[in-house]
């Protein structure tokens, strides 16, 4: 067995055991709570569920692994508007997060790329786009409300504003800083500026484009949660604000652990594109 | 007299930069007055600073004279072309293409009506010629850098130019990597009879490959303080080139040159007449009562 192999089932066993301990203190801490049953009413009893009991409104490990199963056997159920499996309210949310990151992209990367070439429009936009890219995006909201009025676009809105800046800069930046040998190259063998773009420009500016795309994608996903917590009606944010109304701790528990998950596969994604692109100088 | 086409002529040539202070201009060179004939190989030699560089970009079109012109064949030079290919100092292979894929965007833009098949075998003939065989598809990064180098020499020649320019190709090389390219450089400059105008400040580099050496002054204000025709007889090679009784005159002129002249040149004028459009022609080691121009 390889030095590597060893090193690696080595860190898969720390990973478990990380794990296990977690898991473990966790439910020691939530079962440490429990004391003896409150004596009241059965039917205010019933309301309040395990505080009732004595027990920890915080639910132990296995309740939320068997939430969480139970959402991965069942994710597409849809039982009215305030009851739908996790796989439809998250599929809402990729879907809104895609359009407003697509649209972004299709803005940012062409406009990025005419600023990149020029010193004089990099000069001239600079301080607007840096006034406007520390904004946070849910501000624009109440802003897309009044002018789109459609709660829907106007997520799709808050993502695309949230996800153009990294994109936009990295693409100037990319372009502004392609090696000035490679350029000459082109010049000298009489390529015209459209196939310089997409054979010189764009293959050397790539890998810095897909850093931004990989930071959009990531704030456009932390984003959509807030986003839709204020618009409501679907999503995986409307479901963690629905489930805290429910006061269903195991709930809000169980999705965090999705958005992490699809956050991570998205930026694997995005992560697997750039080596693509990637080139060794 | 050589009655060799010139296909290169350089006409008062003048670079000015702005001034580091900010006031007024600094000329790096002015006055450049030289010329290279067809299939004749020509070295410049000056010290780093001399705007070397400039003059070779000039030549190329990627770069503005602030004055006079360079006229290849025949044509003023306004910005880059076909016809003028470079090898530059740093390899500047794109590393995202193959070496092939490098060679063919060199050849797809010289020859744009082409069929794959046919810049295939154009490439493949460059790349056989730099004995690059079998190393097609390896990226730049996964090239030694005598190969790199190699696949830029190939790139400038596949697209057959009439002016090979090159900038401190080798420089970046190690000795023995540089002695195995300066010969195969030698070689299919000899074999395509390829005008070629190559910049450097390595003497032996100089003897070796050309039939003449620009001298250029330090700058700023660098000039052309003379042109040394190379009395070595054509067919050099790095082995026995040290044996010529003409060697070490050439070289002793040229180390003369680059340790005490290249500096001194304001004052040695003071003392001699000199015409910028016809800097001095010199023939180190050659029978003194010989004139200074002969037939080569």
């Amino acid at each position: 067995m390889s030095d590597e192999m060893k090193e690696r089932i080595k860190a898969i066993a720390a990973s478990v055991a990380f794990l296990g301990l977690f898991l473990l203190a966790w439910n020691v801490f939530v079962t440490a709570q429990n004391g003896p049953a409150a004596d009241m009413d059965p039917e205010l009893a019933a309301l309040l569920g395990p505080q009732a009991k004595g027990q920890s409104a915080l639910p132990t490990p296995g309740e939320v692994g068997a939430e969480i199963w139970s959402h991965v056997t069942n994710p597409f159920y849809d039982a009215g508007p305030n009851d739908k499996g996790i796989g439809i309210q998250l599929a809402y949310s990729i879907a809104r997060v895609l359009t407003g990151f697509g649209l972004a992209a299709l803005i940012a990367i062409p406009l990025g790329f005419l600023i990149g070439m020029s010193r004089l429009a990099e000069r001239a936009l600079n301080p607007y786009i840096q006034l406007l890219k520390p904004v946070s995006p849910l501000a624009w909201m109440p802003l897309a409300l009044y002018t789109i009025k459609d709660s829907e676009i106007s997520s799709i809105f808050v993502i695309f504003i949230c996800s153009i800046w990294p994109m936009l800069l990295n693409t100037i930046f990319g372009v502004a800083s392609v090696r000035r040998d490679y350029l000459n190259v082109a010049r000298t063998l009489e390529v015209t500026p459209l196939r310089t773009a997409f054979r010189v420009i764009l293959p050397a500016a790539a890998p810095t484009i897909l850093t931004g795309m990989r930071i959009s994608i990531g704030i456009a996903w932390l984003v959509i949660v807030a986003a839709e917590m204020l618009v409501g009606g679907t999503g995986i944010g409307y479901f963690v604000w629905n489930e805290w109304n429910n006061l269903s701790i195991t709930g809000v528990i169980s999705a965090i652990f999705f958005i992490g998950l699809v956050g991570m596969v998205l930026d694997l994604i995005l992560g697997q594109a750039a080596r693509l692109v990637a080139y060794a100088e | 007299m050589d009655a060799r086409k010139k296909i290169l002529k350089i006409e008062g040539l003048e670079r000015r930069f702005p001034a580091p202070d900010g006031k007024g201009e600094t000329q790096v060179f002015g006055d450049l007055w030289f010329d290279v004939k067809e299939g004749e190989f020509v070295c410049l030699i000056g010290h780093s600073g001399c705007g070397k560089t400039t003059l070779l970009n000039i030549m190329a079109g990627l770069d503005k004279a602030s004055g006079g012109h360079v006229l290849a064949d025949g044509f003023n030079v306004e910005k880059p072309a076909l016809d003028r290919a470079v090898i530059f100092q740093g390899h500047a292979l794109m590393p995202w293409m193959t070496a092939l894929g490098n060679i063919d965007f060199a050849v797809a833009s010289r020859w744009p009506g082409w069929s794959r098949d046919e810049r295939r075998a154009q490439c493949q003939k460059f790349i056989d010629l730099v004995h690059l065989t079998g190393s097609e598809d390896k990226k730049p990064a996964q090239l030694s850098g005598g190969m790199k180098q190699r696949v830029g020499i190939a790139r400038a020649l596949a697209i057959e130019p009439k002016i090979l320019l090159m900038d401190e190709p080798f420089s970046a090389l190690d000795a023995l990597t540089r002695g195995s390219l300066q010969d195969e450089l030698l070689g299919i400059v000899a074999a395509r009879n390829q005008t070629s105008f190559m910049i450097t400040h390595d003497i032996d580099e100089a003897i070796l490959l050309a039939d003449r050496i620009v001298l250029m002054t330090n700058g700023p204000e660098a000039r052309v303080c003379e042109i040394v025709e190379n009395t070595l007889p054509k067919g050099r090679n790095r082995s026995d080139m040290h044996t010529h009784p003409n060697y070490y005159p050439m070289r002793n002129h040229l180390i003369e040159f680059l340790v005490n002249r290249s500096k001194s040149f304001k004052q040695e004028l003071a003392a001699r007449s000199y015409d910028p459009k016809s800097p001095p022609t010199v023939r180190p080691g050659a029978p003194s009562d010989r004139p200074n121009k002969v037939a080569s």
